[in-house]
């Protein structure tokens, strides 16, 4: 074990891991952001990108016909070309869990999995029993990856200990059943000193993916972010052996945003990341962007709006 | 899964137009030279020959900077301030425009990655020529005296590194100051300079207010020597500088001198370790090493040492070295055979006596002049490698217990250009400033310019400095100085 449990070896250790230079991270950010990917590499990355979308709807407003709508999108990305892949899960509410479970199983998307957000998403102000229920809805009802928040209001007045007690019990609530994601908000978390603090604290209390944002604050997934976090998972596998999964979520909304995500990834944590079960990307709008830049890969010219469909 | 491969995404050599030779520009037209001479200029990446040159002797040089003593008494001097000011903005819009052209010729004719020529080289020679330009009527303003005056003629030596760079220095404060140019690019470099005769063509720039002659060495003293010149600007090599200081030191020339560097790029315990290992990368590998304030001696706290050189390792293995004008290349073509044979001459003294060589795994172009980014790790003071400018990617790694024993090492050193400090601590970097006798200190960055910032060194780094306020000095009577 690295830490002992305690709140004070918590702190110890977290107090311990090198800084981060905002200047210097959002320059190496910036100069990752030239890189130029063309023709067959910009292929193989837009493939990729599809595969690791979590295809997200995450409105008041949805319904059932929304959520079935969305996995025959997750499916068959592209209905006119079945060599896309389908993309790497559906994020939902908790109560749709179960509609977009038995959809997916019907259409032919066993395989795809549905991510349900938890512990009182978005803004995880709830008591712990409520949070631990929120996540027994989602397991009961088929999700098989849980998209947990952390309280950033016990991380920010430097209750650490709380923020790693939560995640540790819902942890154990997903137990081999499902994948753990744990959300950090960056936006509210602001600093980077605090992202990677909060990246070993969620690896260090189990989280399976650390993952940004719940796409309702801004800034959401910046590359200098995303950048910190694939450092940290890079350094606490060279430290226990163990891979920790990615996920950027919000503002990813073009391929070439999710391409630069592919580079930093490929630059940083290295290519064993460049796998869905090790990175994936929150979106909505962004598929589609995909799939028209994959269309005009192939066929040389730029399709309307409409040869893409819309969920 | 296989491995996300770049696919080679080429910037277009179409987007340059190079002639099959070039004459000297002199007197604002191009001339041939009065023998007839020429050389060539080759592209370092394939050996390929781009351009024959024409090469001036002394008797161009007289015809050079007679044109350039003309349009001083008869032109430049006369003219209002406001009016070399303008001169000075038509030439950065034009530069502007015309950047991707100028960065793809700097690129073949240097060898350096196009992603630096486009994003560093060509956007802040632009950026002198703006900043310089604003200058030219408040020069009053300066803190230089109430009415500082120009010199005259000034003859310009410029190296193979950052060639338009390198000109913008020296071209843009002499130009706003009033004073007119004879300017030698690098043997190896001249194209960008010529590209830029014809800016000054474009811009309408009165003839003979800059001057371009191309050739070597003994080009370059027939400069230095004339009798005509009134100052002397050069940036290079120490061992040139100290042969121009003694020719110029029985006569009423000045001079300001650029030259060489052995930084100390110094990491404490308490840095941002990953940013730290990006600017070690940008220290010592920007440019191929090709650069006199590079971070090439690195001085690592021991109680870090093992953390950082495995982060440095595992960075270094995704430099990508290859083809100069791909757009995804980290590390170009060493400049020339030359040069070549000196970074792997001095490299050598760095195996036998006794340091540890190591270099990431890469595949080095068959034609052209490569060396893979390297870094020797067991260097001592004592090391050849510790105290010689190599001026190519290879890092000297040492080591210090205390911050005082972090100074004196880096102080211990001929040259005195440049230094870098990467702490988390302000104090700390603070003290460590006033301490270093460098005249470029960054702390948590490295290799950054701006006009506004004043370059240059102490010791046999040279004399002077350019850019800023304090380069304006430089370029006007000796009676003024930059008030404290």
């Amino acid at each position: 074990m690295i830490i002992d449990g305690s709140e004070g070896d918590l702190k110890r250790f977290l107090d311990d891991l090198p800084p981060v230079d905002q200047v210097g991270a959002d320059a190496r950010a910036a100069m990752l952001a030239t890189r130029s990917i063309k023709t067959t590499s910009k292929a193989w990355a837009i493939d990729m990108a599809i595969s690791m979308v979590d295809l997200t709807t995450l409105e008041g407003a949805d319904t059932p016909g929304k959520v079935k709508a969305l996995c025959a999108k997750a499916v068959r990305p592209d209905p006119t070309d079945l060599t896309v892949p389908s993309v790497g899960a559906i994020c939902v509410y908790n109560d749709m869990v179960k509609i977009a479970r038995e959809e997916l199983d019907l259409i032919g998307g066993r395989k795809i999995p549905v991510a349900a957000v938890s512990t009182a998403f978005p803004s995880g102000r709830a008591s712990i029993e409520v949070k631990k229920q929120d996540t027994q809805d989602a397991l009961n009802a088929g999700a098989s990856e849980i998209d947990m928040v952390i309280d950033r209001g016990a991380f920010l007045s430097g209750k650490i200990g709380k923020v790693f007690e939560e995640i540790k019990i819902v942890k154990d609530i997903c137990g081999e059943k499902a994948h753990l994601k744990v959300i950090f908000e960056t936006g509210e978390l602001v600093t980077y000193d605090n992202v990677r603090k909060a990246s070993y604290l969620a690896m260090l209390a189990g989280a399976d993916f650390i993952k940004t944002s719940t796409g309702k604050v801004n800034p959401a997934a910046t590359a200098p972010v995303v950048l910190v976090m694939l450092e940290a998972v890079r350094d606490y596998f060279a430290l226990t052996g163990i891979k920790i999964g990615v996920k950027p979520a919000g503002g990813i909304k073009t391929t070439k945003d999710a391409i630069k995500q592919l580079v930093l990834v490929n630059e940083t944590a290295g290519s064993d990341w460049l796998n869905p079960s090790l990175f994936r990307i929150g979106a909505s709008s962004l598929l589609n962007d995909l799939l028209m830049q994959r269309m005009k890969l192939r066929t040389g010219h730029y399709a309307s709006a409409n040869y893409v469909t819309i969920d | 899964m296989s491995d996300f491969e770049y696919a080679n995404a080429p910037e277009s050599k179409a987007i340059a137009k190079i002639s099959q030779s070039y004459d000297l520009f002199i007197g604002g037209k191009f001339i041939k030279p009065k023998k007839g001479k020429s050389f060539n200029t080759i592209n370092p990446a394939t050996e390929e020959v781009l351009a024959k040159i024409a090469y001036a002797d002394e008797l161009d040089i007289d015809i050079a900077v007679s044109h350039a003593k003309l349009a001083y008494t008869k032109v430049w001097s006369k003219l209002p301030a406001k009016e070399r000011g303008k001169y000075l903005y038509r030439i950065a819009r034009i530069l502007q425009e015309r950047a991707r052209e100028f960065a793809v010729v700097e690129t073949l004719d240097n060898g350096k990655p196009i992603r630096e020529s486009r994003d560093t080289d060509i956007p802040l020679a632009a950026a002198h020529f703006f900043y310089h330009a604003g200058w030219a009527d408040k020069l009053e303003y300066a803190g230089l005296g109430n009415k500082p005056k120009s010199l005259g003629v000034v003859g310009q030596i410029i190296p193979w590194n950052f060639p338009l760079l390198m000109l913008a220095w020296k071209i843009a404060p002499a130009l706003a100051t009033g004073n007119t140019v004879v300017l030698k690019p690098a043997e190896t470099t001249p194209l960008t300079a010529l590209l830029f005769a014809e800016v000054c063509q474009q811009a309408g720039l009165p003839d003979g207010v800059v001057n371009i002659v191309t050739g070597d060495g003994i080009t370059g003293a027939a400069l230095v020597n004339h009798p005509d010149i009134n100052k002397i600007a050069f940036t290079g090599s120490t061992e040139v500088g100290k042969s121009i200081a003694r020719s110029i030191s029985a006569t009423k020339k000045s001079a300001t001198l650029e030259l060489g560097g052995k930084a100390a790029n110094i990491v404490f315990e308490d840095a941002a370790v990953d940013e730290a290992v990006e600017g070690i990368v940008n220290g010592i590998f920007f440019n191929q090493g090709h650069v006199c304030c590079a971070g090439s001696r690195l001085l690592l706290q021991e109680n870090i040492m093992d953390e950082v050189l495995e982060k440095l390792k595992k960075r270094m293995s995704l430099i990508r070295v290859g083809d100069p004008m791909d757009k995804n290349t980290d590390l170009g073509a060493i400049n020339s055979l030359e040069q070549l044979r000196r970074i792997k001459d001095l490299a050598s003294t760095g195996d036998s006596e006794g340091a540890n060589r190591w270099s990431p795994e890469c595949k080095l172009p068959t034609k052209g002049y490569w060396f893979a980014p390297t870094i020797f790790t067991g260097v001592s003071q004592s090391h050849r490698i510790a105290r010689e400018e190599i001026f190519g990617p290879v890092l000297s790694v040492l080591t210090f217990r205390t911050p005082a024993e972090a100074i004196e090492k880096a102080n211990n050193t001929m040259y005195g250009l440049s230094a870098g400090i990467w702490s988390d601590k302000g104090s700390k970097i603070l003290w460590a400033a006033k301490q270093l006798k460098a005249g470029v200190i960054w702390s948590n960055t490295f290799n950054k310019f701006d006009p506004a910032s004043p370059f240059g060194g102490y010791k046999e780094s040279g004399w002077g400095r350019e850019g800023g306020r304090h380069g304006l000095a430089g370029y006007l009577t000796s009676d003024a100085k930059v008030s404290k």
